[in-house]
């Protein structure tokens, strides 16, 4: 992928006219480090993850656990996967796939409302008054940080859809929001370099006499924003956005959905070194009518995406060093309610992990035969993300300190999930 | 048989009579409203002992918090400062140079009294208006309801509604009960237009789950989403309480008037209820336990109190009798009380402001009780309130950290003891109304009231994602994110700002004829309400030099740092 320059300017030439500026550019002038003279190729030396996040809460029953027979069990049959698992008969491609694929079965969350359930499952933590805790992305960008300081494009980046925030680690962590076309808005400015640097001095002095003032975290933060988005503003990395600079061939593979177009974004971002990716793809919060809807809207658009996804991952030899997470904040009713559809059930559902060395291929634990109960011993978000972190070479034993001065363990202390790793 | 009979047509009699008087009731404001004259707001009370008094009682019970947690509060905010706040908190928008050169230029001992006064008086009263029916809009049906191919709602008939409601005062209990009862037609112009009933309409799918918990939870304080399902986890709420207060909606039908393949129209009327007894006496609903045994629900308020389970309208108008037990219960003033201060002070007397009970226990107590009775006991003024708040002693505090008081906090969780005025993000909407003061870009842009309608919303919409759920939810990526500082540094908006059009504020300073010193003044003063430091005057005179003695090149670097900082775009 040869990157294209941004139009107007090449960083060198910016940091050239920077150089021979006035005598204001040598004056101490400090952004926090966001600048490289040397924009060499990202040599990849860290892990990454991509979180494809299915809001709304999907039937998870009829699509990675199905129970033939059950009275509430769907219409759908199961099909044979390259794995020792078997799913549902509208994932053709991801069958062939499922050897990278671990299904965690065994699933168990207490949050059946979407604002609690996507919170907990976001960081591990239930929804508490006094402390927000930092997402998936925040923490993962955050324990990267030191593998990627030539990366200047946000480190957690949320497509289509804008997660859950960075809570005590800060803005700093805090989602790069962009939709499923990859478009970021007002990212061409208008004046010359060496005049835009100039503001911003300007503006530091502005800023720095109102931090100094103690009027509160907020105003030191904004300084932080603007040192990122000066960063991106004059980066080529911000390429791995356009997605439509991939070959034809490669566009249909992953298929023209906002998932396919997130998934695709997702590899390139993750291929320039972005640590973490969240791609949006709701709609299954399917109260009524859901057979017809997984059947003819969803499961195709997804089996299309993911499948491209790990296929892509794979070829380019990606997939070692990148987690792949797929889970929704919780999973449907064993029962099928008065409008054909099934509400919202957190006591026993299925998420579905790979990528960075889990093992695949295999079922993590067991539903009771209706598909409503676990059997075997039953695993949280807290579990989830320790092992996605484990992955990802975290150290487990982290413990960040919240903005109140609290000790929080990283991933709420959960403990990993033996059957992931060898 | 013949007493019955009777008994129904005196009732009937009886309804048909009062109906007489509601609608004549109705009719006189309704002509008012429909005559499009904006009525003149309330006066501010002449009795200021009374509201001195109340004023003095908040003070106490907020410096008692203090004196407990042994603390001294932060110094007086400047006055540039507090003309900025006000404005903002209470018109939704910084003052122009003018407006607050009244206040900052005002020898008088009470200027501050003065200042409120003319922001609730009739001076502002369109400002105010439209700003209260932003933000009370955002809180019926979210910064994205009214959008969608099949919504039922009109957007701007809610607004349109909110603010012929907030131009003159109306007493909140009155809001309230009419948005609860409304029934007409959605779309303004129409015939038997009624803008608040887009309200309901925007949650009455799936029998009205939605209706049910935004009311419960914008109007007493109280999150009862889960329990549609199952007893609160974290509360004393229970299952059968949520399905008693929904039987109060069930009288309601919205009706679709179709052009093509849109909805031209939406009327939503009162039917009677016929539920799957059949029995009009008794009607009931039912709803599914988790354990899948059906339950059957009558409608009882969140109290315990039941009405009437008769499913005729003409005989109880569950809606009407809902209406009444809101504006009657406890929870009602509180809830208010508590949302208002969050409003003025960032965080209210608990967290989330509208998860109210034993279970999240209020900071203030006492103030929250006898805030809620005093705003009572004045006719639900909400105007009333507006200015005890922020007459108040802790309004008028300073952001910066007093010297022993960093343990008041919120943001690191701690409750809030309000001993100094916490930083918090505009919202976008006040943003954008602010820029559009501080710029004069209005002034200087083409296009009628429609078309700037139409900006304003393209400008909001970049900043909010709906979550596609079934709880109509959603969430902006606006506070302190990076497409926030990229809008700042180069949008549309900032651009017309700093290319010093003709009209626009850059433009008339840097064509006017004072000393350079005083013009770089006069920007800080439209952005910050304040005058610049000795530094501040040294970096812009660098930067006078850099741009080689061009004056408005000058002038142009200042504007786009001032716009761009973290203290024009915070409130403090």
């Amino acid at each position: 992928m040869k990157p294209s320059t941004t139009p107007g300017m090449t960083r060198r030439h910016f940091l050239g006219h920077l150089a021979a500026a006035s005598s204001l550019a040598p004056a101490a002038f400090q952004l926090t480090g966001a600048l490289r003279a040397n924009a060499k190729e990202l040599s990849r030396n860290h892990r990454s993850a991509i979180l494809l996040w299915m809001g709304g809460g999907p039937s998870t029953m009829d699509i990675w656990d199905l129970k033939p027979g059950a009275v509430g069990s769907g219409p759908f049959s199961q099909i044979k996967t390259s794995g020792d698992v078997q799913i549902c008969e509208h994932l053709p491609q991801m069958a062939k796939l499922m050897h990278h694929m671990a299904i965690v079965r065994s699933m168990s969350t207490r949050e059946a409302d979407h604002n609690r359930g996507r919170y907990y499952l976001h960081t591990g933590y239930v929804p508490n008054p006094n402390v927000t805790h930092p997402s998936y992305g925040a923490v993962i960008s955050h324990e990267m940080a030191s593998q990627t300081t030539d990366l200047e494009i946000p480190p957690f980046i949320s497509v289509g859809g804008s997660s859950e925030g960075p809570g005590f680690l800060g803005m700093a962590y805090a989602p790069f929001v962009v939709d499923a076309n990859g478009q970021v808005r007002n990212l061409k400015f208008n004046t010359e370099h060496d005049r835009l640097m100039q503001r911003m001095h300007m503006l530091r002095e502005i800023e720095t006499g109102f931090i100094h003032d103690s009027r509160g975290l907020a105003a030191k933060d904004h300084a932080k924003v603007l040192d990122k988005t000066l960063s991106l503003l004059t980066s080529k990395q911000m390429d791995a956005f356009r997605f439509q600079q991939e070959p034809e061939g490669v566009r249909q593979r992953y298929g023209d959905s906002p998932l396919g177009h997130g998934c695709l974004m997702a590899r390139r971002l993750v291929e320039a070194g972005v640590p973490f990716v969240e791609v949006n793809f709701g709609g299954w919060d399917n109260h009524r009518d859901v057979f017809n809807t997984l059947q003819n809207d969803k499961l195709p658009k997804l089996d299309q995406a993911m499948s491209a996804l790990i296929e892509d991952l794979e070829q380019r030899g990606l997939l070692d060093s990148t987690a792949i997470i797929w889970m929704g904040e919780f999973g449907r009713t064993p029962r099928i309610n008065g409008n054909t559809g099934r509400d919202h059930w957190a006591r026993g559902w299925s998420a579905v992990v790979g990528g960075a060395g889990i093992n695949g291929g295999i079922a993590v634990g067991k539903t009771s035969a209706d598909g409503g109960h676990v059997e075997t011993a039953p695993y949280s978000s807290e579990n989830l993300m320790a092992s996605v972190l484990k992955a990802l070479k975290i150290p487990l034993d982290r413990t960040f300190t919240s903005s109140n001065g609290r000790p929080m363990k990283i991933a709420n202390g959960g403990r990993v999930i033996g059957e992931l790793f060898a | 048989m013949i007493f019955s009979l009777a008994r129904r047509v005196a009732t009937a009699l009886c309804f048909c009579l009062s109906a007489v008087i509601f609608a004549a009731v109705t009719f006189a404001s309704a002509a008012s409203v429909l005559a499009g004259e904006i009525p003149r707001s309330q006066p501010p009370s002449s009795d200021t002992t009374g509201d001195q008094g109340v004023i003095s009682a908040i003070n106490a019970y907020v410096q008692q918090g203090w004196t407990d947690a042994e603390i001294r509060p932060s110094a007086e905010a400047k006055d540039g400062e507090f003309v900025r706040r006000v404005f903002l908190d209470v018109v939704g928008r910084i003052p122009s140079t003018e407006e607050s050169s009244v206040y900052l230029d005002s020898e008088a001992k009470n200027s501050k009294t003065e200042l409120v006064d003319r922001l609730l008086g009739d001076d502002y009263v369109l400002d105010y208006g439209r700003y209260w029916s932003t933000v009370w809009t955002n809180l019926l049906i979210g910064r994205t309801g009214g959008q969608g191919r099949r919504t039922l709602v009109n957007r701007q008939g809610l607004a349109q509604y909110l603010r012929r409601s907030f131009y003159r005062n109306k007493p909140y209990d009155r809001l309230v009960a009419e948005l609860l009862t409304a029934t007409g037609v959605n779309k303004p112009g129409e015939e038997g237009y009624n803008g608040a009933v887009n309200f309901l309409l925007a949650h009455l799918g799936d029998n009205a789950i939605q209706a049910t918990a935004r009311t419960a939870r914008l109007f007493l304080g109280m999150q009862v989403q889960c329990t549609q399902c199952h007893n609160h986890p974290f509360n004393e709420w229970k299952q059968d309480q949520f399905w008693q207060l929904n039987a109060f909606f069930r009288q309601t039908r919205a009706l679709r008037t179709f052009q093509g393949r849109n909805i031209a129209k939406v009327e939503l009327i009162d039917e009677d209820f016929v539920s799957p007894s059949r029995d009009m006496k008794k009607a009931e609903i039912y709803f599914e336990r988790r354990n899948g045994t059906t339950s059957v629900a009558y409608p009882t308020f969140v109290d315990g109190t039941p009405i009437g389970e008769s499913g005729y309208v003409d005989q109880v108008n569950r809606r009407v009798e809902l209406a009444k037990l809101v504006v009657r219960s406890d929870y009602f003033g509180r809830a208010i009380v508590n949302r208002m201060w969050g409003h003025f002070f960032g965080y209210g007397f608990t967290k989330p402001v509208d998860d109210m009970g034993p279970h999240n226990p209020a900071s203030h107590p006492e103030l929250l009780d006898y805030l809620s009775g005093q705003f009572a006991a004045h006719g639900y003024d909400l105007k009333r309130l507006v200015r005890w708040i922020v007459l108040s002693e802790a309004y008028g505090l300073s952001s910066r950290e007093g010297r022993d008081n960093s343990t008041d906090d919120p943001a690191l969780g701690e409750p809030p003891l309000f001993s100094r005025f916490y930083l918090r993000q505009m919202s976008p909407e006040q943003l954008y109304e602010s820029l559009l003061v501080a710029t004069q870009a209005e002034q200087a842009a083409q296009g009628d009231e429609a078309k700037k309608e139409q900006m304003r919303r393209r400008w909001l919409d970049q900043f909010t994602i709906a979550f596609g759920t079934d709880e109509n939810d959603e969430t902006t990526v606006f506070n302190g994110t990076i497409p926030q500082v990229l809008m700042m540094m180069n949008g549309d908006l900032m651009q017309t700002a700093t290319r010093c059009e003709p009209g626009t504020l850059l433009h008339d300073v840097a064509t006017s004829q004072a000393k350079p010193r005083e013009k770089i003044t006069r920007l800080y003063m439209a952005t910050l309400c304040r005058r610049p430091s000795s530094r501040e005057i040294k970096m812009a005179d660098r930067l006078w030099q850099a741009r080689k003695g061009d004056t408005v090149a000058a002038l142009q670097d200042v504007w786009w740092a001032l716009l761009n900082s973290n203290e024009f775009i915070l409130i403090h």
